[in-house]
């Protein structure tokens, strides 16, 4: 029986010494580490216990939940009327170009038949909560309350009523990860709305504003245009918005211009979001070059 | 004498009672619930790393019981139900049990506050441990906010150290023996 922690005699037995210990240790998270980031052989592993902890979380979140409903069920009667007043005249707003759209749609569908050129992608959304932003503090990402049982898919598109929110990444049973378009590992293949010049916009991690690369100095751009998806990826439907561009700086003597911009949808903010219906399965990428050394793409999650 | 608050440390010449195993594990469980739920904006900045702390605790005070093995496997446990890089929280972990360790014997010289410091030293090196990782991995730099959290986790030391050894302190009627 041991009443007080005193260090024992140097002649008893206590194992492997602590700097033995921590470097075996050290080795064995350094293997870890290096066989998740490359191999992505733990996947399934997280999976499990992802799904394992989730009532855990859920219960945790309680408390909070439980504060906002309250905070809801006394919202006054005048706030609800305003909200509602507002949302009509809203609708009404929009009503001209949503009975537009109808016709331009079967135009299109006309046009692009003539053309023959393959149909555009319409299918079903789900949409869903945000459940929380993820905790670390190195990745841009959030979590939803939808997911495989409801027909969620990594590689979906996940926007918000005002443009592009990211990327649906990994799908658990009932929750999913979605990437934001602010992520630095994100890329969303954009075009320039008013000019058609086509690019991809990187995120550029928390706090900072994602940019277009490899932009010529002399590309036909602007501060104030706006950004809408391409559709060239097979993720992201065309023709959704994505950001603005801030700052345009073409300096003579660079190969490309820094453009920066500001993404539309409330990237961290919007509380409820759209998961659009999987894109149609993008074409097998042709046959590379057998001798050629092409760098690795990044982790599979950009797509196309 | 008897009118000793009973917020406050052990003074030198108590002795504890022997730590409970099945304590230790509790508390080591509570700090990774503390970690969980999912929080953000200026909650997450100034959330400290309970878990950590909790660990840093019992392997200053107790290295027989917690070593660093048991704080790689926390840490392992740690990385999974942030389901972000497997090993980043438990080499991170592993060096702060080590670390411990090896300052034990002069942190527990000081008073309280004055180990606030050091823990804050000990805990900023862990989070710097993450950052390392996490930024030869390619993720960008965190903001400044980032060590925030490990500074709020020494503020809370003092707390930590009353609390968890409470069970520990003498009971009155064997102080008034």
């Amino acid at each position: 029986m041991r009443h007080i922690s005193v260090e024992p005699p140097p002649f008893f037995h206590r194992g492997p010494s602590p700097l033995a210990r921590l470097a075996f240790f050290s080795l064995l998270s350094l293997a870890l580490l290096f066989a998740d980031t490359r191999y992505r052989y733990l996947e399934n592993i997280r999976q499990a216990v992802v799904t394992a902890l989730y009532p855990l979380q859920r219960v945790l979140q309680l408390p909070g939940e439980g504060l906002a409903y309250v905070a809801t069920y006394f919202s006054s009667q005048r706030a609800l009327a305003v909200d509602n007043t507002e949302l009509k005249g809203r609708l009404l707003a929009d009503a001209p170009s949503l009975q537009g759209y109808r016709s331009l749609e079967q135009e299109n569908a006309r046009l692009r038949a003539l053309l023959s050129v393959e149909a555009r992608f319409r299918g079903a959304a789900t949409a869903a909560e945000v459940l929380y932003s993820g905790r670390d503090p190195f990745t841009q990402k959030l979590f939803i309350d939808k997911g495989e049982s409801a027909g969620v898919q990594p590689g979906q598109a996940v926007i918000d009523e005002t443009g592009v929110v990211g990327q649906v990444t990994r799908a658990f049973p009932y929750m999913a990860e979605v990437t934001l378009v602010t992520d630095k590992d994100h890329a969303v293949p954009v075009k320039v709305e008013r000019s058609g010049v086509r690019s991809v916009m990187y995120g550029a991690g928390s706090g900072r504003l994602p940019e277009l690369r490899f932009l010529s100095p002399n590309a036909e751009i602007q501060p104030g245009d706006r950004l809408v998806t391409s559709g060239i990826d097979g993720t992201y439907p065309a023709g959704l918005a994505v950001a603005q561009v801030v700052s345009v700086e073409r300096e003579t003597g660079q190969m490309f211009a820094r453009v920066t911009c500001r993404p539309l949808a409330g990237v961290e903010k919007s509380p409820h979001v759209l998961v659009l219906g999987q894109a149609a399965a993008a074409r097998p990428r042709p046959e590379e070059p057998a001798e050629s050394d092409a760098p690795r793409k990044g982790r599979g999650k950009r797509r196309g | 004498m008897a009118q000793l608050s009973t917020f406050a440390a052990s003074r030198p010449e108590e002795i504890l009672l022997p730590a409970r195993p099945w304590f230790v594990l509790m508390t080591l469980f509570l700090g990774l619930l503390g970690n969980l739920p999912p929080v953000s904006g200026v909650v997450l900045a100034l959330k400290p790393d309970f878990l950590a702390l909790a660990l840093l605790y019992w392997c200053i005070r107790e290295p027989r019981l917690i070593g660093v093995g048991f704080a790689w496997c926390l840490g392992l446990l740690m990385d999974v139900a942030d389901a972000t890089v497997f090993g980043q929280h438990a080499l991170a972990y592993a060096v702060l049990a080590y670390a411990a360790e090896y300052f034990r014997r002069r942190v527990l010289r000081f008073p309280l506050w004055q180990q606030a410091v050091q823990v804050a030293v000990l805990l900023l090196f862990c989070a710097g441990l993450v950052l390392l990782v996490r930024v030869v991995g390619g993720a960008p730099l965190p903001r400044w906010t980032y060590a925030v959290g490990p500074l709020v986790g020494a503020f809370l030391w003092p707390v930590v150290t009353v609390l968890l050894q409470w069970p520990q302190r003498p009971r009155r009627s064997q102080r008034e023996h």
